[in-house]
């Protein structure tokens, strides 16, 4: 399954409920306000960098480039722009957003 | 590839309207059809002719139509959404139709993906 | 086209296709009207005959409490709708088991019956689904 979050995780919880339901096999895709969790020195980087170490984490490079965070990236997280999420949408059986 | 989409949330306020057409727009450019795109809760104001944005800034509903238009896309608008919202024929921006749930469901099975666009 | 089945024509290609579909339920009623719309797409989606889940998780778990008295904040009580759902044939709720003992809530205080299931057991329930719709 691929599971999109587009929301900040200081904001809603939809990237902690994300976390306890993606399971092995699965990506995680964050776009919108959901990229500001793949931001190195934030809460959020650690549980991430967990999560990474079974599941591929994917953030939507305009999405970062918008908000002024491509240099905070963290490491091990994957940018791809909207044909790359067309891509992972079609890799994985179903899509699953986290709103 | 075949794509259904729901759009949950209306232009501007949030950023589902557009990341919805970005994603649509690049599925159709890597030749992958477009099923239907529904409008669903706030999403029916995407439909609206009325809209008036800033000339700096993308014009949302006539993004939306320019799509349909040239890439034949199916855009559906939910009759009981939009009728809360009061979204009607006489409002509705040329391209969009109003039908019911049902148009959503059918993306679901005669689609092969399902994304939703949401707050 | 007939109003039970939302504006569609039940042609070929839609009979006979059965997909497993799952709503996801996460935000409480009335603060905002997703789980009002959602509700109605469920209602919309029982004449296709698909295989249809309900998920409840986070602050979804808040929608089928009992004891929904709406009449101060004039907003239609919707609750009454979850238990319509059985007379659809739509039988498969779930409840998260930590969502709904953060809630301090526990089975008895839903207004249907619902299968509660650990965070790993949704997560699984959820991986079999064809469609998953989130509002």
């Amino acid at each position: 399954m691929l599971h999109t979050v587009n929301k900040s995780p200081f904001d809603r919880n939809a990237l902690d409920t994300c976390l306890a339901h993606a399971k092995k096999g699965s990506a995680i895709l964050l776009i919108e306000d959901g990229v500001y969790a793949a931001t190195k020195g934030t809460a959020s980087a650690k549980k991430l960098e967990q999560t990474m170490k079974t599941i591929p984490v994917y953030a939507l490079q305009p999405d970062v480039e918008a908000r002024g965070m491509k240099d905070r990236v963290l490491d091990g997280v994957k940018l791809v722009d909207y044909s790359g999420f067309v891509d992972l949408a079609a890799e994985y059986p179903t899509v699953q957003s986290w709103l | 590839m075949k794509f259904g989409i729901l759009v949950n949330e209306g232009p501007y306020t949030h950023q589902a309207s557009d990341t919805a057409y970005q994603f649509a727009k690049a599925a159709l450019e890597k030749g992958h059809k477009i099923h239907r795109i529904f409008f669903y809760h706030d999403g029916v104001n995407n439909s609206t002719r009325l809209t008036e944005p800033p000339q700096d800034d993308r014009h949302i509903v006539q993004r939306w139509q320019k799509l349909a238009a040239d890439h034949k896309v199916d855009l559906v608008v939910c009759v009981a959404a939009a009728l809360r919202r009061g979204i009607k024929e006489e409002n509705l921006a040329e391209g969009f139709r109003i039908s019911g749930l049902g148009q959503l469901i059918e993306s679901g099975i005669q689609a092969d993906r399902l994304v939703t666009f949401g707050d | 086209m007939t109003e039970s089945t939302g504006g569609i024509d039940m042609d070929e290609e839609t009979s006979g296709v059965v997909k497993k579909f799952l709503y996801v339920n996460r935000k409480a009623p009335y603060g905002t009207i997703y789980a009002l719309e959602s509700l109605e797409v469920v209602l919309i989606a029982a004449a296709f005959d698909q295989d249809v889940s309900l998920a409840f998780l986070d602050d979804g778990v808040y929608q089928i409490v009992k004891g929904q008295h709406t009449k101060g904040i004039d907003v239609k009580n919707f609750s009454p709708t979850y238990r319509a759902l059985e007379g659809y044939d739509i039988e498969k709720l779930y409840v998260e088991k930590e969502s709904m003992e953060a809630r301090g809530l526990t089975e008895d205080d839903f207004l249907v019956d619902v299968k509660v299931l650990s965070a790993a057991e949704m997560a699984d329930l959820m991986e079999t689904q064809d469609v998953v719709l989130s509002f």
